[in-house]
């Protein structure tokens, strides 16, 4: 069981400044994928070391005296040919040359690109932006965050403003019922993955990172490992249709508990875990049969109404007098009904999970046509509770296909509170998004499984760091965005669409690459 | 409650190996035949099972490989790489896209319904049927559990002229002409598509699924087999214009026809229903200019139903060929609507219906039900290579395919839609597939999601020009 060490967590106060420190995590796998692909004629290279000396990219190295292979993925790609430094040029021998790699055009799809893949790898792994032409801000969807655009003043509003003076702190108890205040110190949390669709291992990763970052994750719905208990404070449990490992303890462990009326990668369907995926650890968790398929249904058969979802409501915040409920929803045509609903049977956070988002395993039909994708619902219901005037009193989250940092702030200046994140967060664990996390022994990456010669590949501090340190380059990258827009605080930018253009309506050439004009 | 609905679905492995989406490649230079070679380690154990045709050199092991990139990124020296494959990125066309094609061949193999973990990776929207959305409830509206079978939904559909009213006589006895009527337990009639003309094995493995499946095949009057009698109830015979003999002897057996449209063709309409009143008659038009009043007249002259007929990518023939088949379902819908004569008659559609959504999306859009051809095609995996129709030999040897096999794999991707369609229903609440037609207050459609979330915010305040793309 040396995969499942326990980590002690490490809760530091968040230095406004920096976080908790970049922890360098280069890919548990051998060979970091890439863009491009530096190769070396051995038989011509003469060993003398100039590539070492002129690349200031470190894509070649000594190892004593032995010369690396080149680290491919810190090439900066064509783009150098222009650079005195250039290491094809530079080779007395020719023995250096420049390609694309092979396996970019395999990698990636519409939405996650291989560029988006290979960028959020990179922030993994080093905790900034990386370098070169990576584009680490939108995918290819065409449509949606991938046409909005921030237009940053040509003259930055306020140049003395600095990263430690901008704050990106999210409250999540706006109703002013006495309940305490959860304040997270970055406008984004984990969303729910339950023990079964990921395995212990992910799920510590995850809490440790969220620790770090004094934010919260989710258990899912799977039931509540004992393990976890060290990070009960950044916990959400979610109590779903199924009820599987919800008891009174579980609920009155956390801050924060969340109820799943629906998901977005399954909008209108109920959860599914396949049989070969509920191991004998799985079962016992959720007091079930190995190797027999889990089915929630949908929707909560004792919730037809606003009425039965306060009952619903008014059940757990009697069992945890401290708790903060959120309420989380899809995206049909009626989800400001459904929000407005949920404000007023109680909810303090109300979290709208768009169509083309979700980690877990869902019919294919599902994912791609049912409910609306989050970049309407968001507008749509901020206007609908601004003009019920209950907007300042509730927190409205949003997830379901962000991807980036820019999503997240994008989806801000359209009207959330904050975000959810769940891909995001497996991406820096390594995945690859190949999709097949819901079959047999589930992912080969170690990630969404529960076989232990799987999940020991994810050592705890490892996923831990990769996904504390990928948090470290958007927090890095959400301050930059209101520094160059001259806003002190993330909240000043909730419902800005003025600093957003929709490249449908809008001509003239934008660029917000933040490694530009910084 | 009437009988559930069960369609008999069981593995059918295809004949040959499907294309494979990426291709592994591996080089024999710098390999330094380590102690423990990465392949060794594949967590799917693909090198294990793999085996190599040696006759045709075929490699199973881009079948096996799930792209997880372990053995890429694991080999010290990088022999490994894996590769977009030419020949599926090549499969189909710009509407039939490879994604198409290998999700209907895994649903016709094995019946289910495909399931992926890790979000939706397509585009934003595209577009026809890709530019709408599906409804769905919670909280406030009940949602039905249909697909695991705990509550019941209904996708029958009948065929046929429905009385707008009722009258009764003093006695209580019906006092009105009775219509002859066809259920269909699913929206959906298989349709012969024009590939599998002259490939007999492929027309019987059709009829024999429509026969499981209880559903009709349409397939032209000359193109029915021998024994036609035997299969009588579950085939429409198709006549070209004014091509209609009375003599027929099919007339007196089949429970409908379909006539294509033509000016004189309500008169064939009645001389036929003269002699056979028990036969429905179904007409087929293109999906051209003056659809909309062109249904109204066959409607109002007794049609009882009309099959709407798109091109092969959904999109509208002649002067309509710029729509799409979605928008002018919805203009024949509406206009019968308007005329009050949408009820009396059965509306189906076909052209361009890939998918299990398109089913549902199509009937949202005001259909009763659809005609899917090419998908039955590509079931008994074929590549949409078109090589038979310039007299070349089939790459999945269709001359020789075993109807028994075909009809199962037809009978398997039928399954695998209608679980889908059920899907769909559940997540909306709708507790039947009749219920559904031209709901499109249960669907959102692109256009109008931009037009009211995003124009306001974004359409102003940018100059003229940008304002006049808001339509565009």
């Amino acid at each position: 069981m040396s995969g499942l060490a326990r980590v002690i967590p490490l809760i530091t106060e968040v230095t406004p400044e920096t976080g908790p420190a970049v922890v360098h995590t280069p890919t548990r796998f051998r060979q970091p994928l890439s863009k491009y692909r530096v190769v070396r004629d051995n038989q011509r290279c003469s060993r003398c070391g100039r590539c070492v000396e002129v690349c200031p990219y470190g894509v070649h190295s000594w190892a004593g005296s032995y010369l690396r292979p080149p680290q491919s993925y810190r090439c900066i790609g064509f783009k150098c040919q222009e650079q005195p430094f250039y290491c094809v040029a530079q080779c007395p021998e020719q023995a250096l040359s420049l390609e694309l790699d092979p396996n970019y055009g395999t990698l990636g799809d519409r939405r996650w690109t291989n560029d988006l893949l290979l960028s959020t790898w990179w922030m993994a792994e080093w905790g900034n932006l990386p370098q070169g032409d990576l584009e680490y801000r939108i995918g290819d969807s065409g449509g949606g965050f991938d046409k909005l655009r921030f237009l940053f003043p040509t003259q930055p509003r306020d140049f003395k403003l600095s990263h430690a003076e901008i704050s990106l702190d999210l409250e999540l108890n706006r109703r002013a019922d006495g309940r305490p205040q959860v304040r997270l110190s970055v406008p984004f949390y984990g969303g729910g993955m339950s023990f079964g669709s990921v395995s212990l291992n992910t799920m510590l990763a995850r809490a440790e990172a969220a620790a770090r970052w004094n934010t919260l994750t989710c258990t899912g719905e799977g039931g509540y490992p004992e393990a976890l208990t060290a990070y009960d404070d950044y916990m959400i449990t979610q109590v779903a249709t199924g009820l599987f490992g919800v008891r009174e303890e579980t609920i009155q462990r956390v801050r924060v508990v969340e109820f799943k009326y629906a998901q977005g990668a399954k909008p209108g369907l109920g959860g599914h875990l396949l049989g070969e995926k509920v191991t004998a650890a799985v079962a016992r968790m959720r007091e079930s049969v190995p190797g027999h398929s889990l089915f929630s249904p949908f929707p909560f058969h004792s919730v037809y109404s606003v009425e039965d979802h306060k009952k619903h409501v008014d059940w757990i915040k009697e069992i945890n007098p401290h708790a903060l409920i959120a309420v989380k929803v899809s995206t049909p045509t009626d989800v400001d009904m459904v929000a407005v609903g949920s404000y007023y049977a109680g909810a303090h956070i109300i979290h709208l999970d768009g169509s083309y988002g979700g980690t877990g395993a869902a019919p294919d039909i599902a994912k791609k046509n049912i409910a609306m994708p989050i970049e309407y619902a968001i507008p749509k219901v901020h206007q609908f509770l601004r003009n019920e005037g209950i907007r300042d009193r509730v927190t409205l989250i949003a997830s379901g296909g962000l991807r980036t940092a820019f999503d997240v702030a994008k989806a801000i200046a359209l009207g959330a509170d904050g975000v959810v994140t769940g891909t995001s967060e497996m991406v820096a664990l390594d995945c690859t998004r190949c999709n097949s996390c819901e079959g047999g022994r589930g992912c080969p990456r170690g990630i969404a499984t529960t076989y232990p010669e799987l999940s020991e590949t994810l050592p705890v501090s490892y996923g831990a760091n990769r996904i504390s340190n990928m948090y470290h380059a958007w927090v890095w990258q959400l301050k930059e965005i209101l520094r160059r827009l001259g806003l002190q605080s993330i909240r000043e930018l909730v419902g800005r669409t003025d600093f957003l253009v929709h490249l449908d309506y809008y001509d003239l050439p934008v660029e917000d690459d933040l490694r530009r004009g910084a | 409650m009437p009988l559930k609905y069960h369609i008999p679905i069981k593995s059918v492995p295809s004949r040959f190996y499907p294309v494979p989406k990426n291709i592994l490649l591996e080089s024999e230079e710098n390999c330094l035949h380590c102690a423990r070679c990465v392949k060794e380690l594949c967590p799917y154990d693909a090198y294990g099972q793999r085996y190599i045709d040696p006759i045709s050199g075929f490699d199973t092991i881009n079948n096996l490989c799930k792209d997880c990139f372990r053995c890429v990124q694991g080999c010290i020296q990088g022999t490994i790489s894996k590769v977009p494959n030419p020949e599926y990125q090549d499969l189909g066309d710009s509407y039939w896209t490879p994604q198409i094609i290998s999700t209907t061949w895994y649903q016709a193999e094995t019946g289910r319904i495909p399931v992926s973990g890790a979000g939706y990776g397509g585009p934003f929207r595209g577009p026809g049927f890709d530019a709408i959305w599906t409804d769905m409830s919670e909280i406030v509206r009940p949602t039905r559990d249909g697909i695991h079978g705990r509550e019941y939904i209904s996708t029958t559909i009948s065929l046929g002229r429905k009385p707008l009213f009722l009258s009764l006589d003093e006695q209580g006895q019906m006092a009105m002409p009775t219509f002859p009527r066809l259920e269909l337990p699913l929206p959906v009639l298989l349709s012969q598509p024009m590939l599998a003309t002259d490939k007999p094995a492929v027309r019987l493995a059709i009829i024999k699924a429509a026969r499981v499946l209880g559903t009709v095949v349409l397939l032209p009057r000359d193109q029915l087999p021998g024994n036609w009698l035997d299969q009588a109830l579950y085939l429409v015979p198709q006549y070209p214009a004014r091509a209609l003999d009375l003599d027929d002897p099919c007339l007196g057996q089949v429970q409908a026809v379909e006539l294509d449209d033509y000016p004189e063709v309500t008169t064939a309409i009645e001389r036929l229903k003269g002699r056979y009143p028990e036969v429905i008659v179904s007409i087929k038009l293109a999906a051209d200019a003056g659809l909309a009043s062109r249904c109204e007249v066959l409607a109002g002259a007794g049609a009882e139903v009309l099959h709407i007929s798109a091109d092969d990518h959904a999109q509208g023939q002649g002067a309509a060929q710029d729509q799409h088949l979605k928008d002018l379902i919805r203009q024949v819908h509406l206009h019968l609507v308007e005329t009050a004569l949408r009820d009396g008659v059965t509306l189906i559609a076909s052209g361009g219906v890939a998918l299990a959504e398109h089913v549902a999306k199509a009937i949202i859009c005001g259909v009763d039900g659809v005609a899917v051809d090419l998908p039955l095609m590509i079931a008994l995996e074929c590549r949409l290579c078109h090589r038979c129709l310039q007299g070349q030999s089939c790459p999945v040897d269709l001359e020789h395919l075993d109807p028994e096999r075909g009809a199962q794999r037809l009978i398997n991707l039928m399954g695998a839609w209608n679980n889908q369609l059920l899907e769909v229903l559940g997540a909306m609440g709708i507790r039947e597939v009749r219920r559904l037609r031209g709901e499109i207050g249960r669907a959102m459609f692109f256009e109008e999601l931009e037009r009211e979330t995003f124009a306001p915010l974004f359409a102003l305040g940018t100059g003229q020009e940008s304002t006049e793309r808001r339509d565009s």
